[in-house]
């Protein structure tokens, strides 16, 4: 049987950010004046995983959300879900919303206790939207077969939102950290063995 | 909880009775072969194909177009670059493929219900047991997944009244920060239920 079991309270953690992604999927878009592509509330929810519940989790966490649109849930924003999804042009961002929680989860770890805004931003930045755009940009190309230029262009919209999400999402997470201490460990110690009352700095 | 939630449309027709693992087989093997779709006539007639085919399921062209249409501003974008770099048949084919690919897995989708898709997963994942894979570990999170998103959607609510109810108005923080930590807070009493139920034992 596997040597790397994971507990139930991580496979709780794991469902229960799978379904924050999916519920956020949810929220109508809405429009900014600044570009002509939506907001939507749904890479919030790869962000926050990577930064509140970790590396492994978070990664695990987004990989069931994407398994659950496989498997014919709506739960893309705009009401989307079943295999098809893959077959689109929008295929990269699916698998970059499982690596970048991962590679943010996994950086905000290591970083661990207190949650700096300066940090979380620099690490969501670089994984909420340097890789995932790269990732999206690849899956452009590979499916409609667009030159790296015209890849380059078909997303430029959404960079203000994007912008503008990151840092939401790295305040949210740091108010997660101060309201429910105990997640992140602290430098020297076990997730496991992090002192529960003293973060919040 | 399929009808409120999934995608699936009851029926009855040889796409509903076929079984799951062979749709998705079917699926498979279309994607692989889309790679030597080359010839813009083909890509169509496929699509026609199709088309016909959700026809005998009994599936109409709204919930057909419900599918496809948050594509379309990507796909416009595509076809026009195609026809600006190459020409309108490269432009058929690529966008047709991609039309035709979306078009087939919709409907495995909406003629498969989730319940019986998980546990096609759940069988397809027999093999890997020896890898250290754990098939029913991977059933029981797809469920507990399932189950998360109304879940999730119910706190959002309760959440939100709250913020209306102590005149925080519309601030995205005093909605999204409890709404995790009221999450983190259920995921830890499920983990202590799966526990109870025995789910770490063995």
């Amino acid at each position: 049987m596997a040597q790397h079991r994971t507990p139930a309270r991580d496979l709780a953690l794991i469902a229960v950010f799978a379904g924050i992604t999916a519920a956020l999927g949810l929220i109508p878009a809405f429009y900014t004046p600044f570009s002509p592509a939506p907001i939507t509330a749904q890479s919030f929810g790869i962000i926050l995983a990577g930064a509140v519940i970790g590396g492994r989790r978070a990664l695990l966490s987004q990989l069931l959300f994407i398994a659950l649109v496989a498997l014919g849930l709506p739960l893309l924003a705009g009401g989307r879900g079943g295999i098809g999804v893959f077959a689109s042009p929008t295929v990269g961002f699916l698998v970059g919303y499982v690596v970048c929680a991962g590679v943010i989860g996994w950086f905000t770890f290591r970083k661990g206790a207190p949650y700096s805004i300066a940090w979380g931003l620099l690490i969501n930045v670089l994984g909420g939207m340097v890789l995932m755009y790269a990732f999206g940009i690849i899956g452009m190309m590979a499916v409609a077969k667009l030159s790296f230029p015209a890849a380059i262009l078909a997303n430029l919209p959404y960079l203000p939102g994007d912008t503008i999400k990151v840092v939401a999402a790295t305040l949210i997470a740091r108010g997660v950290h101060a309201a429910y201490p105990g997640l992140l460990p602290w430098r020297g110690t076990k997730v496991e063995d992090a002192p529960s009352e003293k973060v919040e700095a | 909880m399929q009808s409120t939630l999934g995608l699936y449309q009851p029926g009855t027709s040889v796409f509903h009775r076929a079984p799951a693992g062979a749709k998705l087989l079917a699926l498979v093997v279309l994607g692989a072969a889309s790679v030597f779709l080359t010839y813009w006539w083909l890509v169509l007639g496929l699509i026609a194909v199709l088309l016909g085919a959700y026809t005998v399921a009994g599936i109409g062209p709204r919930t057909i177009l419900r599918q496809v249409r948050p594509l379309l501003w990507l796909l416009a974008f595509t076809a026009a670059y195609h026809v600006w770099a190459t020409g309108w048949q490269r432009a058929t084919v690529v966008a047709g493929t991609i039309v035709l690919l979306v078009l087939a897995a919709a409907l495995v989708t909406l003629t498969t219900p989730t319940t019986r898709l998980v546990d096609a997963v759940v069988r397809v994942l027999g093999p890997f047991r020896r890898w250290g894979v754990d098939p029913d570990r991977i059933g029981l999170l797809l469920t507990l997944g399932i189950r998360c998103v109304p879940l999730v959607a119910d706190l959002a609510a309760q959440v939100r009244e709250a913020q209306i109810a102590r005149g925080t108005g519309t601030s995205w923080k005093a909605f999204a920060v409890p709404l995790i930590v009221r999450a983190l807070r259920d995921a830890d009493a499920m983990g202590e239920a799966l526990v109870a139920r025995g789910v770490d034992d063995d």
